[in-house]
């Protein structure tokens, strides 16, 4: 078990382009479970690969441990990789795909097959998949049995490439689980790469956002939820994602749709210290709160999308704009056609610089 | 669920464009049977005439009905023994040379492409471009002054050479298949070179090596032109075989028929044999 750490760490596919990976400084601490989240070309494949020692550094090193590995070979690395595709040997067994690392580090027969056992416990494979070939498993399988090859490895750190994006949704969510449990018992630093932030959010001791090729932030999945350092974290955490508008800046808060909305002291005291005159606008779904004729924002609602526990409001603005969405009680959500009217606490305001798209916050 | 009642209705009354869809059906097969039928006969014709004897053999029209001899046959194999070891060591030799060599050029071209592997790969098929023709004159120099002229290895070395090509590209694009995740993860499960060929890409490539042996074997197997002029005695092949079966004068067609139906046999039977493969190694890209 060791720690991970990236410093200024580059990689650059075509000279005179974008980095890939543009100076990544992220350290991963002993045991942790990390996550490296974003939209597809964010870098954060890349990242991973870099770790590996798929992919050469242009600038930077990586650290595994309080050893340098920028230049070691990937097997040299002590670290174990499931790949998105799982990539099993197909022609050898379960059991000889998941001994082969050890085959190749010239562990002995015996020592080997009760590693590869055990792994087979934890995974709850059968002694009768063991004799299989990957062909003659279902996707699941396969999965545990790509899991299991990194497993008997006992490698100082997993990475895991979008290991459940080939699973359906419901075999998903439950070797979601059952991967963040065995990472907890296990112990091993992880990790892990996905483009679906609920991934993230519930695997994850610590979540880090990459867009563009750069760390936007890493932080608790609670903390990026409360506390987004920028639009792009705001708008990519979150599901539905958070309302986002560019509004004109007023006395006492900003214009949304012909209303004002309340803001925050410190966003306010940041907007006029910026000399702004208008800022972009973040509300979260579950911050509109649907009430009687009170409420400050009224709208038509133009599309429901029901969700069972809950349901998703579209809705035009009386005053314009573009529709927001606004999570509802599932039981009697508003029909299309009906006027409705919204409260918002000014806490849960967020405001972000129109030009830069940084946090505006004390 | 909804295809099952529309083909019920159709059934029912064959509408204007049913029946189009039928009779251009049927067409279709008429075609291909014609077709096959076509390319078939000549080979049938020389099976029906290696069982004629010799006097039955050249009327006109050709007789239908004839008593069957393996008279013929007889004095083929009397004669075959030394043209078909010949045969057999040259393109079994060549093929497995073929593939030793071919393997780690094509690896070295696909997987972990040397500098100029583009130069690399022209320069081999660019082997093919000359006339064969135009180099038969050196090749009898050079064959002459090894004393290699009339020996089964210097039939081996070119059919070799000859063959090397079109495998090195051959097996290059089945390489090319191999999932690039699979090579990754074999390199972090610390397999060297020589591992990673012999235990992930082989293994993975094999319908497709298959399918290039048989390729080499057919090419070496009918090779003439090179058979013709550098053996005689003691490397001359099989199409040269064919070639000793016509005699000066007199009838010979029943003959040549046997003997051309002996030296098709093997090739048949081979590619019968791998069929499955060669289909598969022929259509890897398509598989995942």
């Amino acid at each position: 078990m060791a720690r991970v750490k990236y410093v200024s760490a580059s990689r650059v596919y075509t000279k005179n382009a974008k980095p890939a990976v543009d100076a990544l400084d992220l350290e991963i601490k002993d045991g942790e479970f990390m996550v490296l989240v974003g939209p597809s070309g964010s870098g954060k494949t890349t990242a991973l690969r870099m770790l590996a020692g798929l992919e050469p550094l242009d600038g930077g090193s990586i650290e595994i441990g309080d050893r340098d590995v920028t230049w070691v070979p990937p097997k040299d690395r002590d670290i174990a990789m499931v790949f998105q595709n799982y990539a099993l040997y197909p022609q050898k067994t379960v059991a000889e795909n998941m001994g082969f690392a050890l085959k190749m580090a010239r562990v002995p027969r015996d020592e080997r097959e009760r590693r590869v056992k055990e792994a087979a416990r934890l995974l709850d494979l059968d002694d009768e998949l063991l004799g299989r070939k990957p062909k003659a498993l279902s996707g699941g399988q396969r999965q545990r049995v790509a899991m299991g090859r990194a497993i008997v490895r006992e490698p100082q750190v997993f990475l895991m490439d979008e290991p459940l994006s080939n699973l359906d949704a419901k075999l998903r969510v439950q070797t979601r689980s059952q991967i963040a449990e065995l990472q907890r018992r296990l112990g091993i630093t992880t990790v892990y790469v996905t483009h679906d932030q609920v991934e993230a959010m519930t695997m994850g001791h610590r979540v880090a956002v990459l867009a563009g090729g750069q760390l936007q932030q890493c932080d608790t999945p609670r903390q990026l939820y409360d506390n987004p350092v920028n639009q792009f974290v705001a708008g990519f955490i979150g599901s539905p994602a958070m309302n986002l508008q560019t509004v004109p800046l007023t006395e006492g808060g900003a214009r949304l749709a012909g209303t004002i909305i309340p803001l925050p002291t410190a966003v306010r005291a940041a907007a006029s210290h910026a000399g702004l005159s208008e800022l972009v606008l973040g509300i979260r779904p579950e911050h509109l709160h649907l009430t009687d004729s009170t409420g400050e924002l009224a709208g038509e609602v133009v599309l429901v999308e029901e969700l069972g526990a809950d349901a998703l409001l579209h809705v035009r603005l009386t005053g314009g704009g573009d529709p927001i969405v606004a999570r509802a009680e599932g039981r009697k959500p508003p029909a299309p056609g009906q006027e409705v009217r919204f409260h918002v606490q000014p806490d849960d305001v967020f405001g972000f610089h129109p030009m830069t798209g940084a946090r505006l916050a004390g | 669920m909804t295809a099952a009642p529309t083909r019920l209705v159709r059934n029912r009354e064959p509408g204007p464009q049913r029946f189009r869809e039928m009779s251009a059906q049927v067409g279709w097969g008429i075609f291909t049977w014609v077709v096959g039928i076509a390319f078939f006969l000549p080979v049938l014709w020389m099976l029906l005439t290696a069982f004629k004897p010799e006097s039955a053999a050249e009327t006109w029209p050709p007789k239908f009905t004839f008593s069957p001899t393996l008279a013929e046959f007889r004095l083929v194999f009397a004669g075959l023994g030394p043209f078909l070891t010949h045969s057999v060591i040259a393109t079994i030799g060549s093929t497995i040379l073929v593939l030793l060599l071919g393997v780690p050029a094509a690896y070295a071209l696909s997987v972990h492409p040397v500098k100029h592997w583009r130069d690399g790969l022209f320069f081999f098929i660019s082997t093919k471009m000359l006339p064969i023709v135009a180099a038969i004159g050196p090749l009898y120099v050079i064959a002459l002054k090894l004393h290699l002229l009339d020996s089964v290895w210097l039939l081996i070395i070119l059919y070799t050479a000859m063959n090397l090509p079109l495998a090195i590209w051959m097996i290059r694009s089945f390489m090319l298949e191999v999932p690039k995740e699979l090579l990754e993860a074999a390199r972090l499960d610390g397999a060297g070179r020589i591992r990673e060929i012999t235990g992930v890409i082989l293994p993975v490539v094999s319908p497709g090596l298959v399918s290039t042996a048989l390729i080499c074997v057919i090419f070496a197997w009918n090779e003439l032109f090179l058979a013709l002029n550098l053996t005689t005695v003691n490397a001359a092949t099989m199409p040269m075989f064919l070639i000793s079966s016509v005699p000066q004068e007199g009838l010979y067609i029943a003959h040549l028929s046997a003997a051309a139906t002996v030296a098709s046999v093997p090739v048949i039977a081979v590619g019968w044999i791998a069929q499955r493969s060669l289909v598969r190694g022929l259509s890897m890209g398509a598989i995942k």
